[in-house]
């Protein structure tokens, strides 16, 4: 038990800082950037064991420090005092760090308290005084059918999304595992989706559905179909196109976390289940399966809350309206148009459906947490 | 005589090396399916770049429309450089991306190094804070970031595209775990020789964390030339646009119809990056190669 709690720590770690970067480091924090924010530091950093897993977290990997060798030493010098601490004043690493500390407090933990507090005023979003309206916002937001309507399809999408991008990449992982000519090759050319912005791949997809696009008139041309089916035109086909868009956009994204989570399932373990007469699709489900369960889990958590805040798919596919009539939108589209709208707009609105929306995002870290402890032997 | 001398055992090797790779109908399998999704993964890229080189009277939808080009033309590039403001819109993006990168890198290596130091009082709590930070999606900040921004009169301004990202937590962590990496013993060395704080930190430590500044330098850097939402909540008017703000305006504009340019215009916002991409990719990778998949 003990040992295979360690394994999944070793195999996630690299991951940590393949996704961390990418994922964390866009210039305003915005898009990919808190998808896998929320979670993983709980997961992996404070829930799990206090303040000494931030460790876990830490990508102690040859790669991002070339010169480490030795494993053991910065736990030797965690534990005890190195003797460059006792010659530093004590305010000399607040120094140090004072302009990150002051970059995450004012842009990283304040908005949030703001946000808080704008949910209970009437804000006008150009600038201008707030007026204290108790809960009012959140009185009108309960009845407001546009909300959701928005909740509606945020849900919808994270149910459809979320299996579906917790065994595809899984799929995609084990074609591209074997080491055979050309491998580098295929790996890469699969990540390249992941590199591009979603406005680029966006419009692909828009010039690839449209009713003159590529498909439609693949379709045609085989007389299956006499009319162009609507993809961008019917909200609901546009809400299934987003999916599919997010779908294929992750694809490589989460191939990576299942490579590492690959290469940590024992090869004995595959190779005795052979030996007893167990078939490809048997061993899969036996023995790839379960060893790559908790890194199922982290995309799970990862990909539920990405869909709750999907935002431009939908934007660039419908052309900014949010499909016909508004239809399609979610739950970020609604937060944009209610909050920030010049002329109808009310940041004090849109702050409460943001709340709403980081309680949704906070639900979905907490589950996975008990998802994962239920899972552990104890 | 020596000809099939050596021609036995070089085959012999080889078809070993066959073996390794699993059954031959199954690598065949194997191959198949890997060009199967490939096509399905890259396929739409290529369109892309196909239908940006259709000429202007050539048919790009449709029945009499072909794979490729059969007029090749760059004229919907010149009308995406020429006509359209796509070079400034570069140039905003590129500011971004160059403050964004160097902010971060600085702040995240400064801050990083100390926070991988033991022995001062608050490191706990300053870690949490940060790992707090993370907690807090952008899309549920984003009204109070914009009322801010607003308030520093930075609205519709590069720089207020800029502020709020101009440091990570997640980057100082890790920058915090590559030092935290780094051998003891060469900073103990250091301080046998006399070498200050700072010394140490630049002599010593940040060489020693050149591929973490890599990797970090990087993901920013696209991150933030991919970045949509924020841009398009702060900045209002077409000559502060970013890249992925003027292709998302081409899209709507008198220009959309013409799909040629649409997908010039596309073309020109994603080559950079994947060119950077293929460029360091095996620094994309290296985490992945150190946690056990050798590539």
């Amino acid at each position: 038990m003990e040992r295979s709690h360690g394994r999944r720590k070793r195999g996630l770690r690299p991951v940590f800082e393949l996704v961390f970067p990418a994922s964390l480091t866009s210039a305003s924090g915005a898009e990919r950037s808190a998808e896998g924010a929320p979670n993983v530091p709980d997961e992996r950093g404070v829930l799990e064991g206090g303040t000494k897993s931030p460790l876990a977290l830490a990508p102690e990997s040859a790669a991002l420090a070339p010169a480490a060798r030795g494993r053991a030493r910065p736990q030797a010098r965690r534990d005890g005092l190195s003797g460059a601490a006792l010659h530093r004043q004590w305010w000399v690493p607040y120094l140090w760090l004072a302009p990150s500390l002051a970059g995450i407090g004012v842009f990283g933990i304040y908005p949030f308290v703001k946000a808080v507090y704008l949910s209970f005023t009437s804000t006008p979003p150009l600038g201008g005084d707030s007026t204290w309206v108790g809960i009012e916002n959140y009185v009108l937001l309960a009845k407001d059918p546009e909300f959701w309507l928005a909740t509606r399809n945020s849900v919808l999408y994270t149910l459809v999304v979320v299996p579906l991008m917790v065994v595809l990449p899984l799929l995609l992982a084990i074609l591209v595992e074997k080491r055979i000519p050309f491998i580098g090759f295929f790996r890469s050319i699969f990540y390249t989706p992941v590199v591009a912005s979603m406005v680029v791949v966006g419009l692909m997809w828009v010039w690839l559905l449209q009713d003159q696009g590529l498909i439609n008139s693949i379709l045609r041309g085989t007389h299956l179909i006499h009319r162009g089916i609507p993809f961008l035109s019917n909200s609901w086909l546009l809400l299934f196109s987003a999916m599919g868009l997010t779908l294929w956009k992750g694809l490589g994204w989460y191939m990576v976390f299942y490579l590492v989570a690959l290469a940590n399932v024992p090869r004995e373990l595959h190779e005795a289940a052979q030996i007893d007469g167990a078939g490809a699709v048997r061993r899969f489900l036996n023995v790839t399966v379960p060893g790559v369960k908790p890194m199922m889990l982290l995309v799970g958590t990862f990909t539920a809350i990405g869909c709750m805040r999907i935002f431009t798919e939908v934007y660039v596919l419908s052309g900014t309206t949010g499909g016909p009539g508004g239809q399609a939108e979610t739950l970020p589209f609604y937060i944009r148009s209610a909050g920030l709208d010049p002329s109808s707009g009310d940041a004090g609105y849109g702050s409460a459906i943001s709340v709403v929306l980081f309680a949704l995002t906070l639900g979905f870290a907490i589950l996975a947490r008990r998802l994962a402890r239920g899972d552990e032997p104890s | 005589m020596s000809v099939q001398a050596l021609a036995g055992p070089r085959r012999v090797r080889r078809r070993s090396r066959l073996r390794a790779y699993g059954r031959p109908w199954e690598l065949a399998l194997r191959y198949l399916l890997l060009l199967a999704v490939m096509v399905l993964l890259v396929g739409p890229l290529a369109w892309q770049a196909l239908t940006s080189l259709k000429g202007p009277h050539e048919d790009i939808s449709g029945i009499n429309a072909t794979i490729l080009p059969s007029e090749p033309s760059l004229h919907a590039y010149q009308v995406v450089l020429g006509q359209l403001p796509m070079l400034g819109y570069i140039r905003n993006s590129l500011v971004i991306c160059l403050l964004t990168v160097v902010s971060q890198l600085v702040l995240a290596t400064l801050g990083g190094y100390m926070l991988s130091r033991p022995g001062w009082r608050g490191r706990n709590a300053v870690f949490l804070l940060l790992v707090a930070s993370m907690m807090f999606p952008f899309e549920s900040v984003m009204v109070s970031l914009y009322i801010m921004i607003l308030g520093l009169n930075l609205s519709d301004n590069l720089l207020g595209v800029w502020l709020p990202g101009f440091i990570g937590a997640i980057n100082l962590l890790i920058m915090r775990a590559a030092f935290m990496a780094v051998p003891i013993e060469l900073e103990e060395a250091g301080m046998l020789d006399g070498a200050g704080e700072w010394r140490r930190f630049w002599s010593i430590f940040v060489p020693a964390a050149r591929g973490a500044l890599t990797v970090i330098g990087i993901n920013t850097f696209i991150g933030a030339w991919d970045d949509f939402l924020w841009p398009l909540i702060v900045l209002r008017s077409d000559a502060n646009f970013t890249v992925t703000l003027g292709l998302s305006r081409l899209q709507n504009s008198a220009f959309g119809f013409d799909w040629r340019v649409v997908m010039a215009g596309a073309m020109v916002s994603v080559v950079p990056i994947l060119l950077l991409f293929l460029f360091t990719q095996r620094y994309f990778y290296r985490g992945v190669a150190a946690g056990a998949v050798k590539l």
